[in-house]
């Protein structure tokens, strides 16, 4: 492969900065004592804490997944501090209240806060190490009985929609990082449209873990009931440290009958150096639950950071006549290890489900696809369209596909395709050959592979993405 | 067209070039001034495309002897994108097909790139739009071809019409045209010709690379030289091709055969 290739990949991480804030961390370790004390701190109900405890009692007893095409030395769950919190901590009646510190934090990062939110029309959430620190446009939301807030305030303002939920899509003891998750939790979103409302602007939180040392392991839970519908939007970002960080979230959506829940992830956690040294461990579990007739739950997500990723958003197809849909921009550069993909699982009638996949490696880093379709007996007239295709930049990284198909029900119909494609020199020669430099052309390439998924993102992400992979790759091609 | 004043483009003295190793070129020489039209032919292998890549820069070929000088620049001291801002087109014999990139996308951004070097004005899509559509009719193109992506799902032909509208737009001084008349049916190999030769000005000029004289029936080259094994073994005028159409390549190399040795 040409020096040109080699290059496109070495952009420093722009948001590989700590904000100088003092924080209130818990002592590193896990145990029981841990738990009662994010519990307390939180000043939890009876039985939040006891669902902790369920959970963290039943994970003692679960060993780590070793089935993901990824390796990495084993965690050690004692080091890691399982609570940060910006102090003094936020409760706050207004932006202006918020530490200016933290607020220019978020500038940098371009977060459409304040009035930036207003001109962007969007609502967001922040969730700062492991605490909300504010949330604009709630009271405005609130007019059409829409909740938006962090999930510790939902515990203490909705006590009963959160002990409905919770947990219903994603049972505590679902898998390892989602049982260490239920146990642990500190803080994430909350989000309700009640029946018949279409929420009136996109709903955003961002994620950012700031202390080194400490894991974040943040839930999100939204629900839609009949005939709402909502487009929620998810960014990420962490400031570059030697050692390796967890994150461990769990994410929950219930769409009732005919509701409509849209989520769209721009995932880009400090991926390490180009060395390997250092990165997020991004161990998510999303799950969608469509529950009603004709419900529909639709992920979009763009992962670009994290040393190592391990997330399947998937949706159960309950409700007769419900929609699932996946698309997948995964970039892996250097020496990150993603192994991502989906699971549609196909119960009621006439369910329908889409998977687009694109998955782009890059320098020494490994790139995995892993989808499940799974269609039930009862899912008369069930379909799924997949499609995965791979694209390789250089010669040292790898791409693999493994879907995992099982029919029960012969009136079913599934569609897989599959691609592997290399960013060549023929292509840049190309590209070179009408004036255009090598990074341009690969620029231009992976937005052209990455179309049909970019164009889910509501605008301005996607606008955000093609810029991020651009970054992402520029300096592998030289 | 000839003219005895006419200023050189390129310049090119006892070239050789490999690709793995392997020597394709051996002692190659050609000059082409402004306004003239050649005509690059040679059986399989004779190292004719091989040329034309060399000439864009292809980073598989090593330059191993020789010099290449475009309007008195060392041509091989310049990256394959900045030859092409300088003025060297390669019409490709295989146009590479780039899926999800819409076809006027990428023209736009070529031919801004390019009119950016010669500090000349840059267009926003609407003002790209006209200017494309009109480039378009020359070859007889349906304007769907700007919505598609690049070269994806296309024809041969319209693979090469494609190319030529890209000739058209970055306005070269040099058009090398790889076999550009290979695939086309009749209609489409005169409509390509016709575009070429409607882009013909005293300024620049074209590197025809073909197997076949039919070609030539429409784009009336003032030269014509015969490659066998790496250099050019005879030049002639039109009427070359028209002896080589009827005599094959054996005949020219056994002539040349005779005069080995003489300066091509």
């Amino acid at each position: 492969m040409s020096a040109a290739l080699q290059n496109l990949v070495n952009q420093p991480y722009k948001h590989g900065f700590v904000t100088d804030i003092e924080s209130d961390v818990a002592p590193k370790g896990l145990g029981e004592d841990t738990i009662r004390l994010i519990s307390s701190k939180k000043a939890e109900p009876e039985w939040l804490l006891d669902f902790r405890l369920k959970a963290y009692r039943h994970w003692l007893q679960m060993t780590e997944p070793a089935w993901p095409n990824v390796t990495y030395p084993k965690i050690d769950f004692q080091t890691i501090s399982y609570y940060a919190a910006p102090k003094p901590k936020a409760k706050l009646a207004s932006m202006d209240e918020v530490d200016p510190e933290l607020l220019r934090t978020f500038e940098k990062l371009g977060v459409p806060m304040h009035e930036r939110a207003a001109l962007a029309g969007v609502a967001v959430d922040v969730i700062f190490d492991s605490v909300s620190v504010a949330t604009t446009y709630k009271h405005k939301l609130a007019e059409v009985g829409i909740i938006f807030c962090s999930i510790s305030e939902a515990v203490r303002e909705h006590p009963e929609l959160v002990r409905q939920y919770m947990g219903s899509v994603v049972p505590a003891g679902d898998n390892y990082y989602a049982a260490l998750n239920s146990a642990v939790f500190t803080d994430g979103s909350f989000c309700f449209i009640p029946k018949g409302v279409k929420c009136p602007m996109d709903l955003s939180t961002y994620f950012r873990i700031n202390t080194e040392g400490s894991g974040q392991f943040e839930r999100t839970l939204i629900i839609a009931e009949d005939g709402a519908s909502v487009s929620y939007l998810e960014g990420c970002t962490a400031p570059r440290f030697d050692t390796n960080q967890l994150h461990a979230a769990v994410v929950e959506l219930v769409a009732l009958d005919n509701a409509d829940i849209k989520y769209s992830t721009v995932q880009n956690w400090y991926a390490g150096d180009e060395n390997g040294l250092g990165g997020i461990y991004n161990f998510v579990t999303k799950r969608g639950l469509c529950k009603g007739v004709n419900s529909r739950i639709s992920w979009t997500q763009v992962e670009t950071g994290s040393a190592i990723t391990w997330k399947y958003p998937s949706c159960i197809l309950r409700g007769d006549n419900s929609v699932g849909e996946f698309y997948s921009v995964a970039l892996t550069n250097h020496y990150q290890q993603a192994d991502t993909g989906t699971k549609m699982i196909h119960i009621g009638r006439n369910t329908r489900s889409t998977i687009v996949s694109k998955g782009i490696s890059a320098g020494h880093s490994s790139n995995s696809y892993r989808g499940q379709v799974k269609i039930m007996p009862r899912a008369e007239g069930a379909r799924n369209y997949s499609q995965c295709d791979s694209m390789l930049i250089g010669d040292a990284c790898s791409a693999s596909t493994f879907p995992y198909i099982e029919v029960r029900n012969p009136g079913a119909k599934v569609e897989h395709e599959a691609s592997t494609s290399k960013i060549g020199e023929e292509q840049l020669f190309y590209f070179a050959q009408r004036g255009v430099g090598a990074e341009q052309a690969v620029s231009m390439i992976i937005n052209g592979f990455c179309k049909e998924v970019f164009q889910q993102l509501p605008m301005e992400f996607a606008v955000e993405a093609t810029q991020l992979l651009g970054l992402k790759l520029e300096g592998s091609v030289g | 067209m000839i003219r005895a004043n006419a200023e050189t483009l390129l310049e090119v003295r006892g070239l050789c070039a490999s690709v793995e190793g392997v020597a394709i070129l051996k002692d190659m020489s050609l000059t082409v001034k402004r306004g003239e039209v050649h005509a690059l032919m040679g059986p399989n292998g004779s190292g004719k495309s091989t040329f034309a890549k060399i000439l864009a820069g292809h980073p598989a070929y090593q330059v191993t002897g020789g010099s290449a000088t475009f309007e008195g620049v060392d041509l091989f001291a310049l990256k394959p994108e900045e030859r092409a801002r300088a003025g060297v087109f390669l019409g490709f014999q295989y146009p590479i097909e780039i899926p999800g990139v819409a076809n006027s996308q990428f023209l736009r951004l070529t031919y801004n790139t390019v009119q950016a070097q010669r500090g000349r004005e840059e267009l926003d899509p609407l003002e790209f739009d006209d200017l494309v559509r009109e480039k378009m009719k020359l070859l007889e193109m349906n304007p769907d071809f700007l919505d598609r992506s690049v070269n994806e799902g296309f024809s041969g032909g319209e693979k090469k019409r494609n190319e030529i509208l890209q000739m058209a737009l970055l306005d070269p001084r040099l058009a090398v045209l790889d076999e550009t008349d290979s695939g086309l049916d009749i209609d489409a190999l005169r409509i390509v010709a016709s575009g070429i030769n409607a882009l013909g000005t005293p300024d620049n000029a074209v590197l025809l690379v073909t197997h076949y004289q039919r070609l030539l029936n429409y784009i009336v080259p003032d030269y014509v030289h015969v490659m066998s094994a790496g250099r050019i073994i005879r030049t002639g005028g039109r009427e070359l091709a028209l002896e080589l159409e009827a005599r094959g390549y054996d005949w020219v190399s056994a002539a040349s055969g005779a005069a080995a040795g003489a300066p091509a």
